[in-house]
Parts: structure tokens; C-alpha cells; sequence
């Protein structure tokens, strides 16, 4: 492993717990500028959990998280804020603003982090929206649209301010092998054209192998992640019996009850 | 680009000089720093050469300028058309009439089938689930007591300010007794409960109900089968109607309470003479035809606040609009019902 390229997110040592109750440890991780991190494990082994703490969320317990070499959490709430603005989210559900149209949805941070003027900012608004292909929906409210156009339209909102981190949760959760697989492309686009980091919870392999390089695996069992490295050389590498089930969609005899 | 706050426009003449079919290519190397401002500006210009019949040499431009530039369509998206167009006045004045028809119908359809329902459920063939209605009779009624006992009683001591400092000009102050209470009895504490609830319980039933709708809970519901009637409004409903009347004689006797208190301390009343009073001012019919106008406010309340909750539309706005709506509705509704029962008292005599 010789990644030359800068760390821009980097864990060491993290515990990530709801009040006693212990969902990771032990989480040391590094993403390097312009990669696709992909966080995976079974389903309720803390992936939304880390992703959560890595957008400030929430508070690690333990441990240090450090982005650009800075410690997240040790700076005050107005600095924490000044960091969030480098990042950009896609929520699972999209998590759209459903008391304003798609445009107003793209605008708002705009509005608010910048002093651009309104036509600017209108010009921007259909820019990111024609990045994902979505500009004829900018009047459009998010009741009106469907699952994946309303994740395409988190995805225009999360790269409004030109991020540079953006987080996926379950991008491709809930969208049809089609749709699922453009939205792939668009993310490797998008990485490619803003130059952005990318930091992925999934369990969607198809799409893991396509896109993401690098990657951590959480175990539910034993609240540890259990191996480091990408999608597809952990399927053809790890000998780490829960990953080899994982990545080669085996049932697990034992772990059933 | 973008960060210093402004995008040149390309103008849509910037080609005029060149001839169609020719090549526009790029000179990016003085660019170092940009963002995706500078691909608004690349993207007016890929418009325009489109129109123009002009090709943009994109190998010209370095690899992540490409990609994104790739991504953007050519020609500008076709607006869907505005949708709303206004109607003619007959037109507007004809569809408002008959969505308020259509609305009477259907809330009328909904009481009707919840009193069905609760016929069913008093010969034990409702499937309403009993949980629901105590939860919903103990949110109503115990947990609203502080308030409602509050307000009344304020109106029962402001009832006896006013009153005692005219009446003490006759020395006519035992009247305060009679005062507060057929005041209390006959309007005051029905209606104010009623419109308490309307803010309290009404509301949070709107809210409820319409919160529901945007999670397709009541979609779940509709497909299982299983009547919102029974299920959601009933217990709503059937809550209001069991506690009101009950809320009623508390807030008439927190209401005398509160006079009693004022009156008191200001006149020169003996307390027994004041109870004795307040006992002879107002009839037992008074009594009854509250009591029973407190029904209908429940059933009123109960009523609307769900209907306006399934109403709803699925954004958080529409949860904030339906509660708002449901507020107002039962408190203007509740004096307007009032209004009615004061000409059919007067009609009966009462």
C-alpha cells in the first residue's frame, strides 16, 4: 500500500456510542483526497452510525477524528460549522426540503454561505441540476417526483457549495439496477470533474466493486471493523470468514439466530 | 470564479462572427484555479454554439472540465407548462361551491361511518383496539385538566369582577352568584373548554393524522384493509365526546369557584349565601341542554381535526398547515354551533 496522496479524513482509535451502549470501536481509518471510501458491513453494524460521526452528528466517545489534519471536535461549533461547509451529504431518502421546489432546495445553501447575486445563483441551481440531469424538475416540489430523481436531487443539492467531501448514504438503496448504475457513473463523473473525495455506506455490491477503491468493513458481532481495504480486493483476498460471506453473498450458517 | 460573487454571461451573439460548422477550441493554460462557476460560463457557451451550429473542440479543455461539461445537456430543458391558469369568476365562484358540497358530504360521510363504528364497537363487533381510545380519552381528559381548570376558573373570577362592581352600585352583590353561575352553566364553560380542546386536541389530532399521511401510514392502512374510520377517527372522536361533558361540570365548578373566590374577598357575601345563590339562579334544563351542547362540541372537534389531517398534503409544511387549519376550524366552528344552540334554546324556552 503506497498511497501517496494527501489524507484527507483520517480516524484514529474511534468509539462511537449511544450512551452505554457501545455501536463501534477501535475505528482507525485514513481516506485519501479523491478517492471513493466505501464504508461496508451487514445491516445494523453501525455504517450510518460512522457516517453520522464523520458529518458531525455525532460525538465520537473516544478517539480523534482529524479532516486536513485538523481535530474536528476540538474546535468550537462555529468552526465545525466552517468545516461542513467543504462537505456535502445525499441522505438515504434524499431528505429533500419538502416545503420548496427542487430549485429553492439547490438554492438554499447558496443562499445562505454565499453573496452571490440571485441570478448567479439561479445560473448555479441549473447547473448542478443539469450535472444530474434533472433540470426539468427545478419547479417541481419532492412530493411530485420520484425516489431516484429525488436522490439525484439530494445529490444536486450536496454539491451545491462545490464540496469538497461528499458522503453518500445508501445511494443506490431503493433504485432499480438502471437507475442505480447511472447514478454510479455520475458519482465517478462528478468525483472526476470537482475533484472531490468521495465517503460511501453501502451494501450494494455491484455498485461497491464499480466505484469505490478503498474501504473499512464493521462487524455487528464483534462491534470492530474487521478489515481495511477496497471492495474488490477484499472479495478476492480476505480471508476473514464474515467479509468472504459478505462479498460473495453466502448465508451465514452460524449467525442466523 | 463563482466565489467572487459574479458568473459572466456569455452572449448569445458571442458567435455571430464565426461561421457555422466551425470549431471553437479552448486555451485553459492560464487556468489554475476554478470551480464550477467557470462551467456555468462553458455551459452558456455550449449553448449558444449549438445554436449556431458551431462545435466545441471539448479535448481542448482539461479532463475534469470535460467531464462535467459532458454531463449538461445542449439545448435548455422544456419548461413543463404553468399548470394553474386562472378560471373565470363564474368558474371559480361554481368550484368553490362545489368542493364546500363535495366537503359537507364527505365529512358527514366520515361522521356517519364513526357512528356506525361506534355502534359496532358498543355490541362488541368493532375492530376498534381499546388502547388507542384510553390513550387517547387519557391524553383528552386527565392530562387537560390543569389548563382547562385554569382558564375557567380566570373566567369565573373575571366573570364576578365585572359583575360585582355593577351590581355593588344597587347593593344588588348576592347577584354575583347568580351571575357567575348561569353564565358559567349555560355558555362560558362549555364553550371555553370547547375551544381549548380545539386548540389542544384538535390540533395534535391534525397534526397526527396528517404526519401519518406523509409516511404512507395511512396508505398501509387503506391497503390492510382496515378503515381509517374505526381505526384513527373513532378513538379520536369517541375520546372527545366521552371527556368533554365531563370537562364541562369540572369547568362549570371551577368557574363558580373562581366567582366564589372574588366575590368573597370584595362583597360583603357570606359563603353560604352565595352557594345558596348560585344553587337557585340556574334550572336543571340549562344544565342538560349544555351538557349535551358539550357532546356535540367533541364530536365536532374530533370530527374535523381528522378530516383536515387526512386532507392533508405529505410535506412537514402541510402537517404545520393542517394543525393551523384544524385549530381554526374548531374554534370558529364551536362559537358558530353555539349561536345555533342559543336560537334553539330560545325557541324551546330554555
Amino acid at each position: 500500500m503506497s498511497d501517496t496522496r494527501p489524507t484527507v479524513l483520517s480516524m484514529k482509535d474511534v468509539t462511537l456510542a449511544f450512551g452505554p451502549k457501545v455501536i463501534q470501536k477501535n475505528i482507525t481509518l485514513d481516506v485519501k483526497k479523491g478517492s471513493i471510501f466505501a464504508v461496508m458491513g451487514g445491516s445494523g453494524c453501525g455504517k450510518s452510525t460512522l457516517l453520522k460521526s464523520m458529518i458531525g452528528l455525532l460525538r465520537p466517545t473516544a478517539g480523534e477524528y482529524l479532516v486536513d489534519g485538523d481535530r474536528y471536535w476540538d474546535g468550537s461549533e462555529a468552526e465545525r460549522t466552517e468545516l461542513n461547509h467543504r462537505f456535502g451529504v445525499l441522505f438515504q431518502s434524499g431528505a429533500l426540503w419538502s416545503s420548496m421546489t427542487i430549485g429553492e432546495n439547490v438554492a438554499l445553501p447558496l443562499q445562505m454561505f454565499t453573496d452571490l447575486k440571485p441570478d448567479v445563483i439561479r445560473r448555479l441551481v441549473e447547473l448542478k441540476l443539469g450535472f444530474v440531469g434533472m433540470l426539468q424538475a427545478i419547479d417541481l416540489q419532492p412530493s411530485e417526483i420520484s425516489g431516484g430523481m429525488r436522490k439525484r436531487a439530494g445529490l444536486a443539492r450536496a454539491i451545491a457549495l462545490d464540496p469538497d467531501v461528499l458522503f453518500f448514504d445508501e445511494p443506490s438503496a431503493g433504485l432499480d439496477p438502471i437507475t442505480s448504475a447511472r447514478l454510479d457513473d455520475l458519482i465517478l463523473n462528478l468525483r472526476d470533474g470537482l475533484g472531490a473525495t468521495i465517503v460511501i455506506v453501502s451494501h450494494e455490491l455491484s455498485s461497491l466493486f464499480h466505484i469505490a477503491d478503498d474501504g473499512i468493513f464493521l462487524d455487528a458481532k464483534t462491534k470492530i471493523p474487521i478489515a481495511h481495504g477496497s471492495p474488490r480486493d477484499l472479495r478476492d483476498h480476505c480471508d476473514e470468514p464474515q467479509v468472504h460471506a459478505f462479498m460473495h453473498r453466502e448465508r451465514d450458517e452460524e449467525g442466523r439466530n | 470564479m463563482a466565489r467572487t460573487g459574479n458568473i459572466p454571461s456569455f452572449p448569445g451573439n458571442g458567435l455571430d462572427s464565426a461561421p457555422a460548422g466551425s470549431t471553437l477550441a479552448f486555451d485553459t493554460r492560464a487556468t489554475t484555479r476554478w470551480d464550477t462557476g467557470l462551467i456555468a460560463f462553458l455551459w452558456d457557451v455550449k449553448r449558444v454554439g449549438h445554436d449556431r451550429h458551431i462545435t466545441l473542440d471539448t479535448q481542448s479543455l482539461p479532463a475534469p472540465m470535460r467531464q462535467l461539461l459532458d454531463l449538461l445537456p445542449d439545448v435548455p430543458a422544456d419548461k413543463p407548462a404553468p399548470r394553474k391558469k386562472r378560471l373565470p369568476f363564474l368558474e371559480t365562484i361554481g368550484t368553490h361551491t362545489l368542493d364546500g358540497l363535495t366537503e359537507i358530504g364527505t365529512v358527514a360521510g366520515l361522521g356517519a361511518m364513526t357512528v356506525k363504528g361506534g355502534f359496532l364497537a358498543l355490541t362488541g363487533r368493532s375492530r376498534m383496539r381499546f388502547v388507542d381510545l384510553l390513550t387517547d380519552t387519557t391524553n383528552a381528559g386527565p392530562y387537560a385538566l390543569l389548563i382547562v381548570g385554569i382558564v375557567n376558573f380566570l373566567v369565573g373570577a373575571i366573570l364576578a369582577f365585572v359583575g360585582a362592581v355593577e351590581l355593588q352600585k344597587f347593593a344588588a352583590g348576592i347577584y354575583v352568584a347568580s351571575l357567575v353561575g348561569i353564565a358559567m352553566v349555560r355558555e362560558m364553560a362549555a364553550v371555553m373548554t370547547a375551544i381549548i380542546m380545539a386548540g389542544r386536541t384538535g390540533g395534535s389530532y391534525a397534526a397526527r393524522i396528517s404526519t401519518m399521511q406523509g409516511n404512507e401510514e395511512i396508505d398501509a392502512l387503506n391497503v390492510f384493509g382496515i378503515p381509517t374510520s374505526t381505526y384513527l377517527i373513532l378513538p379520536a372522536v369517541l375520546s372527545l365526546v366521552i371527556t368533554m361533558p365531563f370537562l364541562y361540570l369540572y369547568g362549570c365548578l371551577v368557574g363558580m369557584l373562581g366567582g366564589f373566590v372574588v366575590a368573597i374577598s370584595m362583597l360583603d357575601i357570606t359563603a353560604a349565601g352565595y352557594f345558596h345563590q348560585t344553587v337557585t339562579s340556574f334550572g336543571i334544563g340549562q344544565f342538560i341542554f349544555a351538557f349535551i351542547k358539550s357532546i356535540v362540541f367533541g364530536a365536532f372537534i374530533g370530527l374535523t381535526s381528522c378530516r383536515i389531517g387526512l386532507k392533508a398534503g405529505r410535506s412537514a409544511a402541510d402537517v404545520g398547515i393542517a394543525a393551523t387549519r384544524a385549530v381554526v376550524v374548531g374554534i370558529v366552528g364551536v362559537i358558530a354551533i353555539d349561536a345555533i344552540f342559543a336560537v334553539i334554546a330560545d325557541v324551546v324556552g330554555i
